[in-house]
C-alpha cells in the first residue's frame, strides 16, 4: 500500500504524510477520504449486529426470551431482531436439548444460513447431553456432534446475564477476525477434525 | 358407588373377571382379552356406573406378559375405576382398541405401540407417534438393548 | 360483508403443506402437517418425538430424589407443582405425617407458579394474535416473581425445592414480605391486561367464535385445565380431590359455557385471581414447626401401585408408580394434561383458517417437552 500520486489533481496540497500506513482513496471532489485498515471496520460493524435465529427448543428457550425481555435486554449490544428464517440470520443460539429426531433439521437450518455465521451452544443440554447423558437412547450428546460450535454458555440454565457474557465473548471473537485468511468452520467437520 | 356395589354390580356381567383392591387405592378388575371391548363399553354406557372419563391408559411389561392399564372416572358420581389386561404372547400382541368408546384413546394407544409393540385392532391410524418410522425394536420393554445410543450407569 | 363466488372455470385443489419445527408460532417443536384449500383447514396432523428425552426409561434406573430433579423439566413453567406431585406420591405411599407448614407453604408457592405461567401465556398470547407489547409486560411482571424464588429456593426457573419428605430449606425471613408487596403491585396491573387485550375489539374479533369444543367432546377427548372448564365441565383437581392445605381455603373455580377461544382466555384471567386470593388467605398464617420430615437416605417403597393427580396451570398431571420394593420404580408414567389437549386439535380446527388455528393453538398452552417427555 502507499500513496497513489499519479491523478493528484493539480493545486491540491497533499496533506497525507509519506510513511502512512492506510490506502488513501481519492474522493470525487477533490476530499481525501481515509480508510484505516479496512478489517477493523468491518468488524466492528459485523459484531455490533447479529442477529439470531429462533431457535428454542426447551427450558433454556425461556431463559432466552428473558434475556430478550425489557429487564436484561440484549438488543442494547446489537442484536435488536431474532429472526424466524434462517436466510436471514446470522446467529444461531440452540437452547435446549438436541435429539436424534431433531438433530437433521438442526443441520440444514445451519446449511441454509449465509456465511459468515456463528453458533452459540446454550445450557448444559446443547453442551454435552446435559441431565439427559445415562440411560437415554435418544439423546444426542452435545449440539457439537451435529455443527461447529463458537462458544459455550454453561449452566441449567444459564442466567439471562450469563448468556449476555457469552454474546459479548462472541463479539470480541469477531473483532479479532481477519477476512483474508478466515477458516470456514464447516470444513473438514463431517470428517471428523 | 361404593367399591362393594361396583364390584358386585361389574361381576353380574361375566364369571371371568378378578377383583382385587390390595397393592392399590382404586378397586382393580382383571379382565381377559376377548370381552374387553364389551365390558368397557357396558362400563360407559350404564346408567349405575357412567364412567365416561378415561384419564390415564398405560403399557406395562408383566416380564412374561405384556398388558395395558385404564385408569377411568365418571363425571357424575365421582367414583374411580381401575381396568387391566395382559397378554402372554410377546411376538405378536394383539388387542381390541377403545377408540371408539373414548377418543382420547387415539394418541395413547399410538403411544403404547410405539414402546411395546402392542397393536390395537380397528384403530384410525396405528403408527409410530415419538420415535422415527423406521427405529428398530421397542424402548420400554425390558428386554431392550442400544448399545450406540444408551450409556447405562 | 359480501361474499364473492367463484368463477365456475376455477378448480381448486388441496394443498400440503408443513408448519415444520421451528417456527415462532408453535410453542416449542411441534410440527403440524396441514392439508388446506386456500386457506380453509380440511385436516391437521401433528408429528411429535422432536424433543423426546425417554425421561419414563430414565426413572427405571433412578432414586427418587433423582426423579424429583428430572420433572422440573417436563412442564418447565410449573415446576414446583410437577415437584410436588412425585413427591406426594412417594410419601402416600410411605404414609408419613407432613407438617403444617410444609403444606402451606407449599400451596402457597404452587400458587405463585401458576400465576408465573399465567403470566407467560398471556404475554406469548398477544405475541401469536399480533400485538407485540404484551410480551415486555407479561416478562416483567414474571421478573418479579423470579427474584421471589430466587430468594427463597436458590434458582429461576428450575427450582426443585420439594423433596420426598419436606422442603429442601426454610423460607427466607423476607419472603412473606415481599409477597404481600407483590399482591398489592399485582392487583393494579391485572386490570391493565384487560385494557390492553381483552375489551381489545381487534382481539374480540379474533377469539370470538373461533374454535369451538362442546362439553361431551371434552370429556371423551380427556381436556382438563381451563380447557375443559371453558366448555362448562367442571375438572378442577383442587375442588374434587384436594391435595396439601387446599381443602382449607376457599375459591371459585372459574367455569363457562361457551367453549370458544375467547371463554378460555377468560377463564385463565380469572384464574389469576382466584390465585391471589388463595394466596391472600394462606400468607399471613403460615404456622411453625419444621420443614422437613426425616426420611432414609435411600427410598424405597413397598410393593404395589400408586397414583396421585394434582392440578398444574395446563390441567391435571397424574404420576403412575408401580412399585416392586426396590429404590426404583418398575414402571413410572406420567399422564401429561398437553397430551390429551392436543389430541383435540384435529378436531376443533377443521373448517376455520389458519390464522384462527394460529389463535386456537395459543390458548391451548401446549409445552411441547410435557407432551414428549
Amino acid at each position: 500500500m502507499g500513496i497513489d500520486r499519479k491523478n493528484e489533481p493539480t493545486g491540491q496540497m497533499s496533506k497525507v504524510p509519506e510513511d502512512f500506513p492506510g490506502k488513501v482513496i481519492p474522493a470525487g471532489n477533490g476530499a481525501n477520504v481515509i480508510v484505516t485498515s479496512l478489517d477493523k471496520i468491518i468488524n466492528w460493524g459485523r459484531s455490533n449486529s447479529l442477529w439470531s435465529l429462533y431457535f428454542g427448543t426447551s427450558c433454556c428457550a425461556i431463559e432466552m426470551m428473558q434475556t430478550g425481555a425489557s429487564r436484561h435486554d440484549y438488543s442494547r449490544f446489537g442484536f435488536e431482531v431474532a429472526r424466524p428464517s434462517p436466510r436471514q440470520a446470522d446467529l444461531i443460539i440452540i437452547a435446549g436439548t438436541i435429539v436424534n429426531k431433531m438433530a437433521p433439521v438442526l443441520r440444514r437450518l445451519y446449511d441454509q444460513m449465509a456465511e459468515p455465521r456463528y453458533v452459540i451452544a446454550m445450557g448444559a443440554c446443547a453442551i454435552s447431553g446435559g441431565p439427559f447423558f445415562y440411560n437415554t437412547y435418544s439423546v444426542v450428546k452435545g449440539a457439537d456432534h451435529v455443527i461447529p460450535v463458537d462458544v459455550y454458555v454453561p449452566g441449567c440454565p444459564p442466567r439471562p446475564e450469563a448468556l449476555l457474557e457469552g454474546m459479548l465473548m462472541l463479539q470480541d471473537k469477531i473483532r479479532t477476525e481477519n477476512m483474508k485468511h478466515k477458516i470456514n468452520p464447516i470444513e473438514g467437520f463431517d470428517e471428523g477434525l | 358407588m361404593k367399591n362393594e356395589d361396583l364390584q358386585g354390580l361389574i361381576a353380574s356381567w361375566s364369571p371371568n373377571l378378578v377383583f382385587t383392591e390390595e397393592g392399590s387405592q382404586y378397586l382393580n378388575v382383571t379382565v381377559p382379552i376377548e370381552e374387553l371391548h364389551s365390558i368397557m363399553s357396558k362400563l360407559k354406557h350404564n346408567d349405575q356406573t357412567s364412567l365416561d372419563y378415561l384419564f390415564c391408559l398405560s403399557g406395562v411389561d408383566w416380564g412374561e406378559e405384556l398388558g395395558v392399564v385404564y385408569h377411568l372416572e365418571s363425571t357424575n358420581f365421582r367414583h374411580s375405576l381401575v381396568v387391566k389386561t395382559q397378554t402372554t404372547e410377546r411376538e405378536n400382541p394383539v388387542l381390541d382398541s377403545v377408540y371408539d368408546i373414548w377418543a382420547t384413546a387415539e394418541f395413547h394407544e399410538r403411544e403404547v405401540f410405539d414402546f411395546f409393540g402392542i397393536e390395537f385392532t380397528n384403530h384410525p391410524n396405528l403408527k409410530r407417534l415419538f420415535l422415527t418410522d423406521d427405529w428398530d425394536g421397542f424402548p420400554l420393554r425390558k428386554d431392550y438393548e442400544d448399545n450406540i445410543n444408551m450409556i447405562i450407569k | 360483508m359480501e361474499t364473492v363466488t367463484l368463477n365456475s372455470n376455477f378448480k381448486s385443489e388441496e394443498y400440503f403443506i408443513n408448519m415444520g419445527p421451528q417456527h415462532p408460532a408453535t410453542h416449542g417443536v411441534l410440527r403440524l402437517l396441514l392439508t388446506i384449500d386456500g386457506e380453509i383447514i380440511k385436516k391437521v396432523e401433528p408429528d411429535l418425538g422432536y424433543i423426546h428425552r425417554s425421561i419414563e426409561k430414565m426413572c427405571e434406573r433412578d432414586s427418587y430424589q433423582q426423579i424429583v430433579h428430572l420433572t422440573d423439566r417436563m412442564d418447565y413453567l410449573s415446576a414446583n407443582i410437577n415437584n410436588e406431585a412425585v413427591c406426594l406420591t412417594v410419601e402416600n405411599a410411605l404414609q408419613l405425617e407432613i407438617p403444617e407448614r410444609v403444606k402451606v407453604i407449599r400451596t402457597i408457592i404452587g400458587e405463585l407458579t401458576r400465576i408465573s405461567s399465567h403470566c407467560l401465556w398471556w404475554g406469548v398470547m398477544g405475541m401469536d394474535v399480533g400485538a407485540l407489547t404484551t410480551y415486555f409486560y407479561g416478562f416483567r411482571d414474571r421478573e418479579l416473581l423470579n427474584d421471589i424464588f430466587e430468594e427463597t429456593c436458590g434458582a429461576r426457573l428450575t427450582m426443585n425445592y420439594n423433596v420426598p419428605g419436606g422442603l429442601m430449606f426454610d423460607i427466607h425471613p423476607n419472603f412473606v414480605k415481599r409477597v404481600k408487596e407483590f399482591i398489592t403491585h399485582f392487583k393494579s396491573k391485572l386490570p391493565e391486561y384487560d385494557r390492553l387485550l381483552t375489551n381489545n375489539i381487534i382481539f374480540q374479533k379474533r377469539a370470538i367464535g373461533v374454535g369451538i369444543l362442546s362439553r361431551e367432546d371434552a370429556i371423551s377427548y380427556g381436556a382438563s385445565g381451563p380447557v375443559g372448564r371453558a366448555s362448562g365441565y367442571s375438572c378442577d383437581v383442587r375442588k374434587h380431590h384436594p391435595y396439601s392445605a387446599l381443602d382449607k381455603v376457599t375459591f371459585n373455580e372459574a367455569l363457562r359455557s361457551e367453549g370458544d377461544t375467547y371463554a378460555r382466555y377468560l377463564v385463565r384471567i380469572q384464574e389469576m385471581w382466584e390465585s391471589l386470593s388463595i394466596v391472600e388467605q394462606l400468607i399471613d398464617n403460615i404456622p411453625e414447626g419444621e420443614f422437613r420430615v426425616a426420611t432414609k437416605a435411600v427410598i424405597k417403597l413397598p410393593k404395589g401401585e400408586y397414583f396421585q393427580k394434582v392440578e398444574t396451570a395446563r390441567g391435571e398431571l397424574g404420576v403412575y408408580i408401580i412399585s416392586t420394593g426396590l429404590k426404583s420404580p418398575y414402571r413410572l408414567k406420567f399422564r401429561s394434561p398437553g397430551f390429551s389437549n392436543l389430541s383435540l386439535l384435529n378436531h376443533i380446527a377443521v373448517g376455520g383458517k389458519i390464522g384462527d388455528l394460529v389463535a386456537t393453538m395459543a390458548t391451548l398452552d401446549l409445552v411441547i417437552p410435557d407432551i414428549d417427555r
